[in-house]
């Protein structure tokens, strides 16, 4: 048996603005295990971003049981949670958010800067060879195509060694060529062991998953293994 | 994350937009810069003031008519005038130990006429006694003598101008001039002297102090006795004695009731300089408003700043920022734009002050190029205190963002 990394149960997620209550999540419970590769999908507005907001450290649920690796998220304070976020998490944006006027060197460093580590250079380094960037250190994040400056976000995302990759929606800004890139970047990463977390609206994205959690008006609408996956590499389906 | 990143990171932000961050830390720069400024120039004409002042000699005293607050200015000077200092107070105040020599002033202002021509002159009633106190010396002919002082001889030592406006390159001694319709014999001309205390003495003409009491002026009383001391030691204590004299002369027996005052020119130049410090230090806290000026540019664009960054401060949340983190970066970065305005007021404070030394020193005033490493420290302190003060808010506000709000504005 694999070992359980993310546990929710029941979780419910309401937003009050002012007198008006959105509730947005009604329950929602699933497990997932060290390893896997889930990919999230649901239209908009169906609740997918929050709970991945939530599983992601960067919100709160209003109710409900949170356990990653077995430790109850809801008992920790807002730094344990920065914490958290730093050393267990890499995001993958679909926008990038790379800092502008800053090197991909840099760019990638920033987690470092937040935990203390020593030799970030080397670490970023090797972060930035695992995605093929590493002749792109100086080069400022705006002199990058799509497709690399996705990469450079990926480096930035394993340069802590994370348990857990939240890539949303990671290729909706790139071309086909480019997305496809960096879908095989995050196929070779769970080979090797990294849980991903993909949120994506494509079937076909999707189906380079594991497994397939959908969400529907803030519950849990199917869960279901993949079937037939896409081989990137031979663009076959398996 | 360290001190030094967040600096250098706040410089590539700076770097990043210069214009914009040359206007943001103009505010700051001109407000330490005129703090530098002021101070610095103050002190130079400080300098200036008492240079022009100790060069009479510091072991000068003066009499003055009418009493003084103790650290105020005499009545005399606020030009009221007051008639209790009377010439034959001399010969007592000659006998104090100490004293070496002591005379007594008159003046007015006139015109000296010689043949058709005329001149305007300051007139100055005073003894012999008086070349040792301002250490003055005749070049052509002599200076009066104590008789002709006392029994109202006309005659006249005329300051080096004045030779040279009426009498040209030929013979002034003996000659007649007539000063208020009176004849004046010319027995001396005074040696080129210049601007002393900031009255040039070569336009002015000596006569015999009892003859420009009764004939000129028609007086009794004089403005001004000056004496001099043998040394500079113990002058307390021999201003003291003096003012026993003169209270015993003027049948005082309460010093509260003092007529007259007496300072020696180094207590003159104690009051001097607190009063022109008080003033330096007013006017630079004037110029220091103009840093609160600038302190709320900086927080406005600062806040400008977070706004605009909204993005990469959600992004830096999601990758493990604290509040605190956040907090700190903001906060160093204003501490770096007005430290960095800071100092570069303090450079250009500095070299316009140097400047206006040059130009002053050019035109011959004893002026001192004055940095005192106080002000350089006072202008950083402050830029430094405008940073954290006026940045705090914006910082605060940027820590408080959620990073899903911020990471999803546009």
């Amino acid at each position: 048996m694999e070992d359980v990394l993310i546990k929710i149960k029941n979780i419910k997620k309401q937003f009050e603005t002012g007198e008006v209550i959105t509730k947005v999540l009604h329950g929602v419970s699933f497990e997932i295990d060290k390893g896997d590769f889930v990919a999230i999908m649901g239209p908009s507005g169906s609740g997918k971003s929050t709970l991945v907001h939530i599983l992601s450290f960067l919100d709160r649920s209003t109710s409900g049981e949170y356990l990653f690796e077995g430790q109850n998220i809801n008992e920790f304070d807002d730094n344990k949670l920065a914490e958290l976020r730093n050393k267990k998490i890499g995001f993958v944006f679909q926008s990038f958010n790379l800092l502008a006027r800053t090197t991909v060197l840099n760019n990638v460093i920033l987690p470092l800067e937040y935990n203390g580590a020593r030799d970030k250079a080397s670490a970023a380094m090797k972060a930035l060879k695992s995605v093929g960037l590493e002749h792109r250190l100086d080069h400022f994040s705006n002199q990058l195509s799509g497709g690399e400056k996705q990469r450079v976000a990926i480096a930035r995302a394993l340069v802590n060694n994370p348990e857990v990759i939240f890539a949303d929606e990671p290729t909706g800004n790139l071309d086909s060529m480019s997305g496809q890139q960096v879908m095989e970047i995050l196929v070779n990463l769970n080979e090797k062991g990294k849980t991903i977390i993909l949120v994506t609206h494509e079937q076909y994205t999707a189906n380079t998953a594991k497994r397939i959690i959908k969400i529907r008006d803030g519950i849990l609408e199917s869960d279901s293994s993949v079937q037939s996956r896409v081989d990137l590499k031979n663009g076959l389906v398996k | 994350m360290n001190f030094l990143s967040s600096v250098k990171l706040s410089l590539n932000c700076l770097r990043a937009n210069k214009k914009r961050a040359f206007l943001t830390i103009l505010g700051i720069i001109i407000g330490v810069g005129s703090v530098i400024v002021i101070m610095s120039v103050g002190a130079g004409a400080q300098s200036l003031l008492v240079n022009e002042i100790s060069s009479f000699g510091s072991n000068l005293f003066g009499i003055t008519p009418g009493a003084a607050d103790e650290n105020g200015p005499p009545a005399s000077v606020m030009g009221i005038t007051v008639t209790t200092l009377k010439l034959d107070e001399l010969e007592d105040i000659n006998k104090v130990p100490g004293v070496i020599a002591a005379t007594a002033y008159v003046r007015g202002v006139d015109s000296a006429v010689f043949d058709s021509q005329k001149v305007d002159i300051t007139y100055v009633g005073t003894t012999p006694a008086m070349l040792i106190i301002e250490d003055a010396a005749v070049a052509e002919g002599r200076f009066f003598d104590d008789n002709e002082s006392k029994n109202l001889s006309r005659v006249v030592v005329i300051g080096d101008a004045i030779k040279q406006d009426l009498f040209g390159d030929g013979q002034a001694i003996g000659e007649i001039l007539k000063i208020k319709k009176q004849n004046f014999r010319v027995i001396g001309v005074m040696g080129k002297r210049g601007t002393v205390a900031f009255e040039n003495k070569d336009t002015q003409v000596f006569i015999p102090i009892k003859t420009a009491q009764k004939i000129l002026l028609g007086i009794n009383h004089v403005s001004l006795i000056r004496g001099k001391f043998e040394d500079n030691a113990n002058i307390d204590m021999m201003t003291g004695e003096i003012e026993a004299v003169v209270r015993e002369n003027h049948n005082i027996s309460n010093a509260a009731q003092d007529d007259f005052s007496v300072r020696s020119l180094d207590q003159a130049l104690d009051v001097l300089t607190s009063v022109t410090n008080a003033l330096r230090f007013f006017l630079a806290g004037i110029a220091a408003i103009s840093l609160l000026v600038g302190g709320v540019g900086i927080m406005n664009i600062m806040l400008v700043n977070i706004t605009e960054r909204t993005k990469e401060i959600g992004l830096r949340k999601a990758v493990g920022a604290t509040r605190m983190n956040i907090l700190k970066q903001f906060l160093i970065e204003s501490l770096t734009i007005t430290v960095f305005g800071g100092i570069i007021g303090i450079i250009s404070g500095s070299i316009l002050s140097w400047l206006i030394a040059t130009i002053a020193k050019q035109i011959g005033y004893k002026w001192d190029f004055v940095i005192t490493i106080s002000s350089i420290f006072l202008g950083l302190g402050v830029s430094a205190a405008v940073g954290l003060i006026f940045g705090s808010y914006p910082a605060a506000k940027a820590a408080k963002m959620e990073p899903i709000e911020a990471l999803s504005a546009e």
